[in-house]
Parts: C-alpha cells; sequence; structure tokens
C-alpha cells in the first residue's frame, strides 16, 4: 500500500469510527444508565461501566408502571394493526393493479390525496368521532382508524404493477377465481412488499405517541410510549434517570431487534417510499 | 388495458369482485379519513368545546388566530427550528450519504448503525438526549468541561433547548436522509463518472459537476420531506424542555399549540382552525418549491 494510500485509508476509518460512536454510544449510556442505582448516576465523573451494576431501576419500573400489561398492549396493538393492514391493504391493491373498473384512477388520486393531509389536521376530528363511537380507552380507538392505509395500498400497487401477470393469467385459464389467484399467486409473489410494509407498519404503531396520547391514556390500554414520556418526575421531584432509561431500554430493544433482523425490507421500504416524490 | 385478467368479464359479476376486494379498504378510508377531514374543517367555522352543543360562528376562529400572539410565537419557534435544522440535516445528510456510498470493507455496519436513531421511537429518542442534555450529570456537558467550555443549561433555557432539539433531531434522523440520497446516489450512470475520468477530472470536480448536479432532484425531494415533516413537529417539543423551565414555557411550535387548544382548553373549533391554517401553509409552501424547482433542479431527460 502506498503511503498517500494509507492515509485515506485511517481517515475512512476514523470517520467510520466516529459515525458508529456517534449512533451508538448514546444508546449504550442509556443501556448504561439504567444498570446503575440512583446514587450512582449522580456523579460528576460518568463511568460507562456500571459498577457496581444493579437491576433495581427495572424492579422499580415494574413498581411504577404495569409492565407485563403496557408491553402487551404495545405488542397487541402493533400486531393486529400490521395483520389488518396487510390484508386491507393488499386487498385494495389487487382491485386497484389487476381489475378494470370505470373510476379506479379518480379513487386512486383520492387515495394519494389523503396522503398529504397532516396528522395533526386529523387527530381532532378523529377524537371527536373516536369519543362518540364510545371508543376512548379501547384497543378499538387504537387499532380501527389506522386499518386502512392509503401508504400501504399506494407502496403494494406499486408493487403489483411491476409483478409479470402470466402467472395468474395461465391460473385464470386454468378456471381459477380471484380470490384463488390473489391468495395463491399474487401474495406469494408480493412477499417482499408485503414484509417492507409489515414492518413499517409494525413500527408505526409501536412507536405512535400524539394518537395514542389523547385516544388510550388509561393504565389498561396504555401503549409504552405513553406509559414511558409519564415516568418523568414532577417539577420538584427528581426524575430518576436510571428508571427511565430502564423505561427506553424495554421499549427500544424490541424494535431495535426487528430492524436488525429484517435491516433489508427497512432500506427497502424507505427507497421506494422515497420514490414517490 | 389488453393484459388485464377482466376480459369476458362484465355486468354485477365484475362489480362484485371489485366491491369485495376494495370495500374493507374504502369503508375505513372514508370513515377515518375522509369523514374527519370534512369534519375538522366543519368544526373549524363552530365554537365548541365538546360538552355544550357547537355553536356556528362563521370565520371568527381564523380572525381570532390573526391576533393570537401564541400562535403567532409558535409559529415564529416552528420557522427557527426549521430555519437551523433543514440546512443542517440536508447537508448532515448528504455528506453522510457520499460517505456511505464509497466501497470501503465495513461501510454496512456504519449504514446499519446509522440507521438505529431512525427506528427509534421519539419518546425514547427524546428521552436518552433529555438525559444527556443534563446540565450538571449529562454526558454532553461533561465532554465540554473536558476541553474547558462550560456547558449552558441546554434545555432550562429557551435559545439552548432550541438548539438542543435541533441536534437530537438532526442526529434521528440523518440515517433516514442519507439512504433517501443513496438512493439518488446509485441511479447516477457510471457512465458520467468514466466519462469524467477519461476527461481528468479530479475528485472534488467529479464531485461538484458530476455527482451533485445529477443528485439536484433527490436533493429537491429531500428538501420538501423535510420541510413538510418540521412544519408538524411535534414530539420533540412536547416531550424535551425540562419541566416548568422557561424552555417549557416559551418553546411552542405550531402542533403542539393546536394539541394545547384541544385537548387542554377543550378549544376543539380554534384548533381545528389552527390545524388548517397549518395545512394551508405546507400546501403553499409546497407549491411554492415545486415552482421553484426549475431553477436549481436538473433533470436528465430535458
Amino acid at each position: 500500500m502506498k503511503p498517500s494510500k494509507l492515509g485515506v485509508r485511517l481517515v475512512q476509518i476514523s470517520i467510520m469510527v466516529f459515525l458508529v460512536l456517534l449512533m451508538v454510544l448514546p444508546f449504550l449510556w442509556m443501556l448504561s444508565t439504567s444498570l446503575k442505582s440512583q446514587q450512582y448516576i449522580l456523579q460528576t465523573t460518568p463511568q460507562l461501566i456500571p459498577d457496581p451494576l444493579t437491576f433495581e431501576s427495572y424492579t422499580q419500573l415494574a413498581d411504577r408502571v404495569n409492565l407485563g400489561r403496557t408491553f402487551f398492549n404495545s405488542t397487541f396493538v402493533a400486531l393486529v394493526t400490521m395483520v389488518g393492514q396487510l390484508v386491507i391493504s393488499s386487498m385494495a391493491a389487487y382491485a386497484f393493479s389487476r381489475m378494470e373498473w370505470r373510476g379506479r384512477n379518480t379513487l386512486f388520486v383520492l387515495y394519494l390525496a389523503t396522503m398529504m393531509i397532516p396528522s395533526v389536521v386529523l387527530v381532532i376530528p378523529q377524537f371527536i368521532l373516536v369519543r362518540s363511537l364510545g371508543w376512548v380507552n379501547s384497543y378499538a380507538a387504537l387499532i380501527i382508524p389506522s386499518l386502512s392505509s392509503a401508504f400501504g395500498t399506494f407502496l403494494l400497487r406499486q408493487f403489483f404493477m411491476g409483478l409479470p401477470k402470466d402467472f395468474e393469467e395461465a391460473a385464470f385459464i386454468d378456471g381459477a377465481n380471484y380470490f384463488t389467484i390473489f391468495w395463491r399467486v399474487t401474495l406469494p409473489l408480493a412477499q417482499p412488499a408485503l414484509a417492507t410494509l409489515a414492518i413499517f407498519s409494525f413500527m408505526g404503531s409501536w412507536n405512535a405517541y400524539l394518537w395514542p396520547l389523547f385516544a388510550a391514556r388509561r393504565e389498561e390500554v396504555m401503549t409504552l410510549p405513553i406509559a414511558l414520556a409519564t415516568l418523568q418526575a414532577g417539577p420538584r421531584a427528581l426524575t430518576e434517570w436510571n428508571m427511565v432509561m430502564a423505561g427506553s431500554v424495554v421499549s427500544v430493544i424490541p424494535i431495535l431487534v426487528v430492524y436488525l433482523l429484517a435491516q433489508r425490507w427497512f432500506v427497502q421500504g424507505v427507497v421506494s417510499s422515497g420514490i414517490k416524490g | 388495458m389488453k393484459d388485464c385478467l377482466m376480459i369476458g368479464m362484465s355486468g354485477w359479476r365484475k362489480w362484485g369482485w371489485v366491491a369485495l376486494f376494495l370495500a374493507p379498504s374504502l369503508i375505513g378510508l372514508m370513515v377515518f379519513i375522509v369523514l374527519p377531514i370534512l369534519t375538522s374543517f366543519w368544526v373549524s367555522f363552530q365554537d365548541w368545546n365538546l360538552l355544550s352543543p357547537p355553536k356556528f360562528i362563521w370565520v371568527e376562529n381564523y380572525q381570532s388566530l390573526l391576533n393570537d400572539n401564541a400562535f403567532w410565537r409558535s409559529m415564529g419557534y416552528t420557522l427557527q427550528f426549521i430555519v437551523i435544522y433543514v440546512p443542517g440535516a440536508f447537508a448532515c445528510g448528504l455528506a453522510l450519504a457520499l460517505f456511505l456510498n464509497q466501497k470501503i470493507p465495513g461501510i454496512l455496519v456504519v449504514r446499519t448503525a446509522t440507521f438505529l436513531p431512525v427506528v427509534a421511537s421519539w419518546v425514547v429518542v427524546s428521552l436518552i438526549w433529555k438525559w444527556l442534555f443534563n446540565p450538571a450529570y449529562g454526558l454532553i456537558n461533561y465532554g465540554l468541561a473536558g476541553v474547558g467550555i462550560e456547558g449552558p443549561a441546554w434545555l432550562f433555557e429557551t435559545n439552548t433547548a432550541l438548539l438542543a432539539i435541533v441536534i437530537t433531531s438532526i442526529w434521528k434522523d440523518m440515517g433516514y436522509i442519507a439512504l433517501l440520497y443513496l438512493g439518488g446516489l446509485q441511479n447516477i450512470s457510471e457512465v458520467f463518472y468514466e466519462a469524467a475520468e477519461i476527461d481528468g477530472a479530479s475528485r472534488w470536480q467529479i464531485l461538484r459537476y458530476v455527482t451533485l448536479p445529477l443528485l439536484t432532484p433527490t436533493m429537491f425531494f429531500v428538501l420538501i420531506t423535510l420541510l413538510i415533516n418540521y412544519f408538524q413537529m411535534f414530539e420533540q417539543v412536547w416531550l424535551m424542555p425540562m419541566r416548568d423551565s422557561a424552555a417549557d414555557r416559551q418553546l411552542e411550535v405550531v402542533v403542539t399549540e393546536v394539541v394545547k387548544n384541544a385537548f387542554s382548553y377543550n378549544r376543539m373549533g380554534y384548533a381545528s382552525a389552527m390545524s388548517w391554517v397549518l395545512f394551508a401553509i405546507i400546501f403553499a409552501i409546497t407549491f411554492v418549491q415545486l415552482r421553484l424547482q426549475k431553477a436549481w433542479v436538473y433533470y436528465e431527460t430535458e
């Protein structure tokens, strides 16, 4: 290696190390803080490796919030929303890409138009609607309004348009009906797009804050982000940062694991949703 | 369309299939998106606290908005956030994408790492950085003290809180923005780079005269996305300022103002009007951007 090349390589490596540290260190600090006891986090010389290491903030957290219930709520809401969105969006996408009917394009433009409306415009009337249905503080409020996803329909429709129709036509000639074709031929071919939508949907509900903050405040239906935000103490009491960080660990680990396992689909999702502009 | 599967099928059978596939989605969209949009528009002309029946008051909500100092202050802070955040995020994302676009061993690990904050929720990210920005025990002021700077009170004071929130936001979004740019970078044909190399262009010249001009369509998309998203910023401003501090009392953006009016003061009509003004502003800015793009966005097909 020439000296100049070695220099370039060293610069590259140091930038890489810097970037990884910049992104990972805050998460490690979260983990480290959660494993310390209160008197050790309030030190002017911070230590990255907790010594002594203790899980007391996690027991403290379990005393403050119904951890099992909250974790279940988040998981349940995210999974049901995900399955619902996949079924409903893929069926609509099929109608928009594989069937020909009057008004198809007009209706599709309406779907696209609804994606432009800011969520803050929707949150008030949706709350009024959910309230008049008597759904406030129920799973229904958290799940049903987001089941029909214009974004999901758009994403899958674009993917279906790019799929070859040969298999479907062959199945049609063989006498299969639409539902069989959709279920047995199209959906298996669309697995990459379905995986992308599944992950985006799961991440969206798992991380949602604005809507559940007002639609589901009671403990029985509360999701992790809402519970987590309530852990901050009032004005005078000292915030127990080890407990807040323990809560953050519990709420962020599942989504980080999902991301690391299914990274490919995340990347694909961002790239394909980027194309829409 | 010849390739359509519906050849030879007509009448009620065809519409039956269409209805079967479309109904769940369409009903959901109509009830939970379209109906609320219409309701919101109607509510914005009412005086309504959810308890007594709504009272139609023409455009009074919109008129009061014009003289509402709290609203204009929140708009002012929203613009301040945008003015600092958007150029910062735009540049950091671009620099990161150019770096990640190189073929270096181990670069995928870096890409994975930069995407971690993107998948974490805003609540978690806000809390982690709130702890990092803690004036007495936070890692950031500890680091600053290490190089001889006495760190500010960050999330207690308005101006430093604004900066802290922008830093946090750039950290969270950088990986996402870089990924959007990477899509654009990978669409640039090798032909251009080969031609530039034959002409003896330096790396800097290639970047300046080949990569960046061909990337302008992506830049345009990124800019619009950032503007649309940050006019609607909410969680970080709602969660990060220290409770009851000057920053907490001062720092409001449009969405936190809408949420306060709707859910703390029960002024549903007024809050709805505010949300429509925000939508109008976002719409107008996007429209202006679309008109301005001819001046700087380069499309290969032209």
